[in-house]
């Protein structure tokens, strides 16, 4: 229900929604530039460049998860509600994947048309590796945003304490999207994939289990 | 007397050994065959990766501890080995660059065990920094805790998806199932560094740790 609130509010503002879209699409612009186009195929930087941007648009996402909720003491009135502190976690996870899902499903088409990169035989394993690495993110990530709302220098603090915890996810997918971009058989990425399912296994106990804490008053 | 004035005991007897350790490396043990000199940086840096590797593990498990039982001391004890701990993990990454530079040829490789150690010293001034953004003292215990927890979980990730990648670091010569393949002198001077270190370790967290209290009693904690 909660996910289902945040989710129609994201959309009725539209604002966050729009400004993250449009971030996607200017980091996307900015790699173009930023890169030698007569030295490096954009084939070779491709995956880096769908991943360096989906993290900087996750990394967005999530900061404003809870900042909503701070407003008009909001966070207090979830808590008081009768609602476990671990529904409450998953709520705003699921309200969040779905967030930075969306503004990845705008992300890949522009991707693929800045870039010139052909996904349509691999579409779906391609799906497949987003979706577990972005559950990754998002798992870690709205644990650490319940917290940061109440430091000082939150919109920094947040990419401080998440950027090392995006690494494994992120090596994983970069690896298995470029063995997908290459043609390359899946089986080659058996060992990321194992990689990228087992962080998004452990990494979701933990912050399932470590969420009341940082909740409680 | 107090914790803090121990600790300082602590670290002058554990400095005095460590000039011990320095007269070893230099005077008794071989010059190794393939590196040379470089080597002898051998006997600090392995060490004060230890520390640094222990003062995590024990950020850790304090932080379980504080989260299981709500012991002030808990937390204040792993404040004080994160602060510490990011110091053994500076001296293992600017020994670690000198080193490499004569021996690989570069100062720094993305290797598994390198990328690790680097993460474990960005984990650790998260840790001071988030600790730092937060006033109220049970919010900012509880806050650390988690991310102690989740730093603790998030290395062997890290080295494992580097690992994937490649590695080029030295395999590890004490800690291995076939014997320990140095010569004596080596492995003991070796083993009295990682004693040192550890003592060093203590020292430094006796010390922070008793200055926190301090401060704390006195009620500007």
């Amino acid at each position: 229900m909660i996910a289902r609130k945040d989710v129609v509010l994201e959309f009725r503002s539209r604002t966050a929604f729009l400004s993250a879209a449009v971030f996607t699409a200017l980091v996307l612009t900015v790699f173009n530039f930023g890169r030698d186009p007569t030295a490096v195929a954009t084939v070779d930087l491709a995956p880096s460049i769908l991943w360096v941007t989906f993290t900087f648009a996750a990394m967005l996402a999530l900061n404003r998860a809870f900042q909503l909720e701070l407003e008009n003491q909001a966070l207090d009135a979830l808590l008081v509600a009768p609602i476990s502190r671990t529904s409450l976690y998953w709520a705003k996870l699921i309200a969040n994947a779905i967030f930075v899902g969306v503004v990845q499903c705008i992300g890949v088409p522009l991707f693929v048309l800045f870039f010139n990169v052909d996904i349509g035989s691999i579409l779906v394993p391609l799906i497949g590796v987003i979706a577990l690495a972005t559950l990754g993110f998002v798992a870690v990530g709205t644990l650490f945003s319940a917290m940061v709302i109440r430091t000082r220098f939150a919109e920094l603090m947040l990419p401080v304490l998440l950027l090392p915890f995006l690494i494994p996810p992120l090596i994983g997918a970069v690896q298995v999207t470029a063995a997908l971009l290459g043609a390359r058989p899946l089986s080659e990425s058996v060992g990321w994939l194992r990689l990228l399912a087992a962080y998004d296994i452990v990494f979701l106990t933990l912050a399932t289990l470590l969420f009341p804490v940082t909740v409680t008053e | 007397m107090t914790l803090a004035q121990r600790g300082r005991w602590v670290t002058a007897t554990a400095l005095v050994l460590l000039a011990g350790v320095y007269v070893r490396a230099l005077a008794f043990t071989p010059i190794e065959r393939f590196q040379g000199p470089a080597q002898k940086i051998f006997y600090v840096h392995v060490p004060a990766a230890w520390s640094a590797m222990l003062a995590m593990g024990l950020v850790g498990l304090a932080s379980i501890l504080y989260l299981l039982m709500k012991d002030a001391r808990f937390d204040r004890f792993a404040a004080a080995s994160a602060e510490v701990g990011t110091a053994f993990a500076m001296v293992m990454l600017t020994t670690g660059p000198i080193w490499a530079r004569p021996i690989w040829g570069v100062w720094w490789t993305w290797d598994a065990r390198l990328t690790l150690t680097l993460f474990l010293f960005f984990l650790f001034m998260g840790y001071l920094l988030l600790r730092g953004a937060v006033t109220d003292t049970s919010l900012r215990a509880r806050y650390s805790a988690v991310l102690g927890i989740c730093g603790l979980v998030l290395l062997p990730f890290i080295h494992l998806s580097v690992y994937l990648f490649r590695t080029l670091h030295p395999q590890p010569v004490v800690l291995k199932p076939s014997a320990p393949s140095l010569p004596g002198s080596m492995l003991a001077t070796l083993l009295f560094s990682f004693g040192v270190f550890t003592l060093l370790y203590v020292g430094f967290v006796m010390q922070v740790y008793g200055l926190a209290a301090a401060s704390e009693s006195r009620g500007d904690g």
